[in-house]
């Protein structure tokens, strides 16, 4: 892909890649008409296990590993100085993921993390947005051969901020990258997690959940793109939407190349509709150029919530309110379980009933 | 000692182009231990009784009234229902995606207890349930009916009922999809709840085989939306040779 010209021009909305966006919410990171401010507002917030290092360097230094087509990440690039750079260095094994914890102050940031997991390294690192803030970011995130990195990016925000992303993984060989992006807070948050691999064996799984009540704009726009052989890609992102005005963007693209012979992939969105007034887009895109591949799906459903199980629970004695969080719950839970952290399980399933709760005020 | 007591209800169904009259005037009463078998065709409207008198929104009522112990069930929401003591096993029970049986199991109980039962207690509580049953312990770690097969849906109705320990149960066809020895495992089920509990028992059923184990008191046969002929147990056999022709009017 080449850098066309026009990712710099300022998107009006007709652009594919924006027509689902509220561009009047973007407080200006899309025109460049916001403050920018060179506060860095990503932190470690637990102590670095040896073999991993957090540093601020030199953007220079750390030149971008692919090109991107996204207006947001090339403006980022263009502007930024320093980048925040997370190692993990080879061979290393975390019992505990590095947290690292955003507090933003009160202009625009424009930020640009590098993350990279060395040769047979395993990890789990967590990105906390929480609090008011306007961000546009890009993470590249490159996995070694044999690395396995679990990345979670939690969006907690308050109902004010603006998040522009994109989360961009090289997976080599035999690597295993797994994704959670978590969505409840902020007005619009657009993140596009995009991956490409570099290695026979090489394995994104990727997990989101949103939710989005009134007036929120949550829009996740997925772009694996399988150019070698024997990759394999899974996709599952769930989004419950409530509220008048409460709207989900769900972007799936999979491109499989010629030479990606014995691709695997397979991708998946569920939307629940909770109230009317709420709306859920959901668009999975396959484009495959050679017919040697294992297998490759797609599948996308919005319905409504169901009735009949609400009066399931509810025979059996469960108040309404009980009932509907258990089945809200039990559709976020096939996801959430794949954390395997009780701590941060529990912290999401609770962030699913506080939204819940907003909904039943 | 408890009683439902169902008069005249008369009850439609609410569909796209108005609603459809199914119950025309239903009269039954079920006393603690009594079992009443309900017998009558395809579409005459059982599940529909079933289902008003738990409260599906789908059913409204247009007239007739159902008592439990003199209170008007027909104005409790659903989980008032079965807090008051009234069990609805299901024809076809609705799979929750996500929801383990075990949270479900514990959630339902403590909702109907009023606490939440004793952890001490609660596990060999549901293991000794699931035991009589036959119902395997990894149920509990699966969700509530997701994949189940139709008879193991059937078992865990019972075991439900087994633990909730309703007043009165309504046993909608769940004689369905049973082998021969689940028929037998269940029917003990019920007999053994109706015995340390006083149940009180509408057996909607299609066979008189699960009346074999359970010995109904009455037999009511149900023809395009009411009962229309009662009896003892010797109905059941005439049904079961007969069929229902003699009842079904043009
Ligand atoms: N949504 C609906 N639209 C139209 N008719 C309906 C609807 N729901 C139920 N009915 C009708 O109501 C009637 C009674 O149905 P019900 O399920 O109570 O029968 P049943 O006696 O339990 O039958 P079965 O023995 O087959 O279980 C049937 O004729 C059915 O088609
Ligand atoms: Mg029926």
């Amino acid at each position: 892909m080449s850098l066309l010209t026009t990712n710099y021009l300022t998107p009006t909305g007709r652009e594919e890649a924006w027509r689902f966006t509220p561009l009047k919410r973007l407080a200006g990171l899309h025109d460049l008409s916001s403050q920018v401010s060179d506060h860095i507002s990503l932190t470690g917030k637990n102590s670095l296990p040896t073999g991993v290092t957090l540093a601020i360097a030199n953007a220079a230094d750390h030149p971008p590993a692919y090109a991107s087509n996204d207006l947001i990440t090339n403006r980022i690039r263009e502007k930024i100085k320093k980048v925040l750079v997370l190692s993990i260095a080879k061979d290393v094994e975390l019992t505990e993921p590095i947290i690292l914890n955003r507090s933003c102050t009160d202009s625009a940031e424009l930020s640009r993390v590098v993350i990279l997991a060395g040769v047979n390294s395993k990890s789990t690192v967590i990105i906390e947005n929480v609090g008011g803030g306007v961000v546009g970011e890009e993470i590249e995130i490159s996995l070694a051969s044999g690395a396995s990195l679990s990345f979670v990016s939690l969006q907690e925000w308050d109902r004010t901020a603006v998040h522009l992303a994109q989360h961009h993984a090289v997976v080599g060989k035999d690597a295993h990258f797994t994704s959670y992006v978590v969505s409840v807070g902020g007005s619009v948050v657009r993140i596009n997690p995009t991956v490409e691999f570099t290695g026979a064996g090489a394995f994104a799984d990727l997990y989101g959940i949103y939710f989005a009540t009134d007036g929120q704009h949550l829009e996740h726009r997925i772009h694996i793109n399988h150019g070698v052989a024997n990759a394999k890609s899974r996709v599952n992102y769930k989004g419950a939407l409530a509220g008048d005005d409460a709207r989900t963007v769900w972007i799936g693209d999979v491109y499989i190349h010629k030479v990606a012979e014995g691709t695997d992939t397979y991708e998946l969105n569920r939307n629940l509709l909770l109230t009317d007034g709420a709306r859920a887009d959901s668009v999975p895109n396959l484009e495959i150029e050679t017919g040697e591949i294992v297998g490759a799906g797609h599948a996308s459903t919005t319905g409504r919530f169901d009735d009949e199980q609400l009066f399931y629970l509810q025979s059996r004695g469960i108040p309404a309110d009980i009932a509907r969080r258990l089945v809200i719950r039990g559709f976020f839970a096939e996801i959430i379980s794949k954390l395997k952290n009780e701590s941060l399980e529990e912290r999401l399933m609770a962030r699913i009933d506080d939204e819940l709760a907003k909904v039943e005020q | 000692m408890s009683v439902l007591e169902i008069k005249n209800l008369q009850v439609s169904v609410v569909i796209e182009s108005g609603n459809k009259e199914i119950l025309r005037g239903v009269d039954l009463t079920i006393k603690s231990g009594e079992t009443h078998a309900i017998m009558g065709p395809n579409g005459s409207g059982k599940s529909t009784l079933a289902y008003s008198i738990a409260g599906h929104p789908k059913y409204l009522i247009t007239g007739g009234s159902v008592t439990l112990d003199g209170v008007d069930v027909l104005e409790m929401s659903v989980d008032e229902r079965a807090k008051a003591g009234l069990f609805l096993a299901m024809q076809y029970p609705v799979e929750i995606p996500g929801v383990s049986v075990s949270n479900f199991l514990r959630t339902a109980v403590t909702a109907i207890r009023g606490e939440a039962p004793k952890v001490r207690t609660w596990v060999g509580e549901v293991k000794a349930a699931m035991s009589s049953l036959e119902i395997d312990t990894a149920f509990s770690e699966r969700n509530v009916n997701e994949g189940f097969s139709g008879g193991e849906k059937k078992r865990h109705e019972i075991l439900q009922m087994e633990l909730l320990k309703p007043k009165i149960a309504i046993l909608d066809e769940t004689d369905s999809g049973l082998d021969i020895d689940a028929l037998r495992v269940v029917s003990e089920g019920v007999n053994r709840i109706k015995e340390s509990t006083d149940l009180g028992v509408m057996l909607i059923t299609h066979y008189t085989r699960i009346l074999k184990y359970i010995k109904p008191d009455f037999v009511h046969v149900f023809a395009n939306g009411k009962i229309v002929e009662e009896g003892g147990s010797e109905l059941a056999d005439k049904l079961e040779e007969k069929g229902y022709a003699e009842y079904i009017t043009a």
